[in-house]
């Protein structure tokens, strides 16, 4: 891999408040920089993540939209020779600091990651993974709680009768729909979602989309997508990031249909990417 | 390059064809080969299991010029004293006890130790240390088995006769942990593969929730691994079963029904040892015993051999 040189990229910065949005922020970044060993993944990215809306990441592969997000629940705290450098903050608390407890920062920020992940063990106790780690609870309050994540995962009409049942019996669809409940029973503000139907048929695709869009009521949604109708479709901002930097962010409509950068027109057009 | 180059290196290279019936000939001659050298193997196994067979129903039914033991008296009798004393006795339950007290004691020094390592080795360890352990664990793998039992005899006992008067110079727990240190890299290499064999993603997904490394460890990877573990705990019992050398060196010549670990114990195997190095005559029923053990003794290690298959078969299935 390559070390790039400014002269090549020419990464130009954007200090993208979205416009228009009266919702707080959520997560900000400010000149926020992200490193492999000596290869910068993130130039300088100043994003506002509004609370209670769909963010969509947007770009060609390796662009560092996942890197992002992995950043802002830590997950590349486990990766030789990740750091990074800048601010990052959830709530106005900083994300990035060494006394962050990761641990609580993983519960109000939960994870769906691009293949389904259900762990062997039954739906009742993939759901109830996170509670279990983070609160006692009695067994009624618990049976509470997986129930209503997997009401608000769109799941519980499907599952009710086998809540003992192994979830790797489950289809892709509703394997990532049980992750989807798993991250949201620990109790999250923050949902962070990496190409989650990636994996997925048209159909399974489809339910999940209907259930982030309904999601978005409850929890602040920020998720990379490969497919520009997906995001077009879901989100209510969108973030273009190109070869390491935040070329363009906004409302989704405006990015799609009036782009300021040519780099973005080319990308959501289909020129490139 | 252009076609017509391509079609001219083709026609040169041509050559005289080999007839087809050359190469016919040549596959069946191959297929022969491989066939005899397979059945070969195939047929050694089941001679040596026609021979346990024949030889321990002979025990059991009789002899021409002796009548046979019988095989509820040889299951069920408490009292093995074939060699010693005016009345020869048969029951083998005296040697499956000193058999299964080494090797509970072996299993339970070797099966929690190694499954600590390998979770160790699998979750915890920085690459570097990692290599340095592992290599340290392929060391002790390669140690003939009487290294072990000299050992057992001349560091394990004097170490446990220090601590309690109770222990005599041959004694089953220093057989049995001289075991355990055998069986110890069968049980760490085999539960680090089934513990690495889990998906990095299912990590992920536990961290991502909030799981701590242990949380992660205890709560995701070990139960996602429990298959292979129970499998390469059974493999490693049943290397300690059939385990001769170390116990006919350090467990001691004397039959008996205990479950002190300070006395001694005869295994199935140190019987077997004692009678085939010169303490029985040929065809003698005492001789003939050792077959009826043996057989005894393959039908438990196979009956544990299947189930650890069988078991890790079904966790192969899981992630695919």
């Amino acid at each position: 891999m390559t070390t790039m040189s400014a002269s090549e990229t020419n990464p130009t910065t954007v200090a993208a408040t979205m416009p228009g949005t009266r919702e707080p922020i959520s997560i900000q970044a400010v000149g926020f920089d992200g490193f492999y060993g000596s290869f910068q993944a993130l130039k300088g990215i100043s994003l506002d993540i509004p609370r209670h809306q769909v963010t969509a990441f947007i770009g060609p592969s390796g662009c560092g939209k996942s890197t992002f997000l992995r950043w802002m629940n830590r997950m590349n705290d486990t990766i030789v020779g990740a750091r990074a450098s800048g601010t990052l903050t959830l709530d106005g608390e900083d994300i990035l600091a060494r006394s962050v407890d990761v641990v609580d920062l993983r519960r109000r920020v939960g994870m769906v990651f691009q293949r389904p992940n259900p762990f062997p063990k039954s739906i009742f106790d993939n759901v109830a993974f996170g509670p279990r780690l983070h609160w006692k609870h009695s067994r009624a309050d618990l049976e509470d709680l997986v129930e209503r994540s997997l009401r608000s995962a769109a799941l519980w009409n499907e599952v009710k009768d086998r809540l003992h049942a192994s979830a790797l019996g489950l289809s892709g669809g509703q394997q990532q729909r049980l992750c989807i409940a798993r991250a949201i029973a620990g109790g999250p503000e923050v949902l962070l979602m990496d190409e989650p139907c990636s994996a997925l048929d048209p159909k399974s695709t489809a339910s999940v989309e209907n259930l982030i869009r309904q999601l978005r009521t409850d929890y602040t949604i920020v998720i990379v997508t490969h497919n520009m109708q997906q995001a077009s479709r879901i989100s209510d901002q969108t973030a273009f990031f190109f070869e390491g930097a935040l070329i363009e962010a906004g409302q989704t409509e405006t990015l799609f249909t009036n782009p300021r950068s040519k780099q973005t027109e080319d990308y959501v057009t289909g020129r490139f990417g | 390059m252009s076609l017509q180059a391509a079609a001219a290196i083709t026609s040169a290279a041509r050559g005289t064809p080999i007839p087809r019936s050359s190469r016919d000939r040549s596959e069946r001659v191959v297929k022969s080969v491989l066939l005899s050298f397979s059945l070969l193997s195939i047929v050694t196994t089941f001679s040596i299991v026609a021979v346990l067979g024949i030889e321990a129903w002979g025990f059991f039914t009789g002899f021409p010029d002796k009548p046979g033991i019988g095989l509820i008296p040889f299951l069920t009798g408490t009292e093995w004293s074939p060699l010693l004393g005016g009345e020869q006795k048969f029951g083998v339950l005296p040697l499956v006890c000193g058999t299964v007290l080494v090797t509970v004691i072996a299993g339970a020094f070797a099966l929690p130790i190694g499954l600590v390592t390998a979770i160790f080795l699998s979750e915890y360890a920085p690459p570097r240390l990692r290599v340095v352990l592992k290599s340290a664990l392929e060391v002790l793998a390669g140690v003939p088995t009487v290294v072990y039992g000299f050992f057992a005899l001349a560091v394990i006992t004097p170490a446990l006769q220090r601590v309690s008067d109770a222990f005599g110079t041959y004694n089953a727990l220093s057989a049995g942990l001289a075991v355990g240190i055998m069986i110890l890299p069968i049980v760490c290499s085999l539960s680090e593969d089934a513990l690495r064999a889990v998906p990095q993603s299912l990590r992920d997904g536990s961290s991502a929730l909030g799981g701590t490394k242990f949380d992660t460890s205890v709560k995701v990877v070990l139960p996602a691994a429990l298959s292979g573990i129970m499998a390469s705990f059974l493999l490693a019992l049943t290397r300690a079963i059939g385990e001769t050398m170390i116990v006919a060196l350090a467990a001691g010549g004397l039959a008996q029904m205990t479950m002190n670990p300070a006395s001694q114990v005869q295994t199935m195997t140190g019987f077997i040892v004692a009678i085939f190095t010169g303490d029985a005559q040929a065809n003698s029923v005492e001789y003939a015993s050792s077959y009826a053990v043996a057989a005894t003794l393959f039908i438990m290690t196979l009956a544990l051999t299947l189930t650890g298959s069988a078991i890790l078969k079904r966790y192969r299935e899981e992630y695919e």
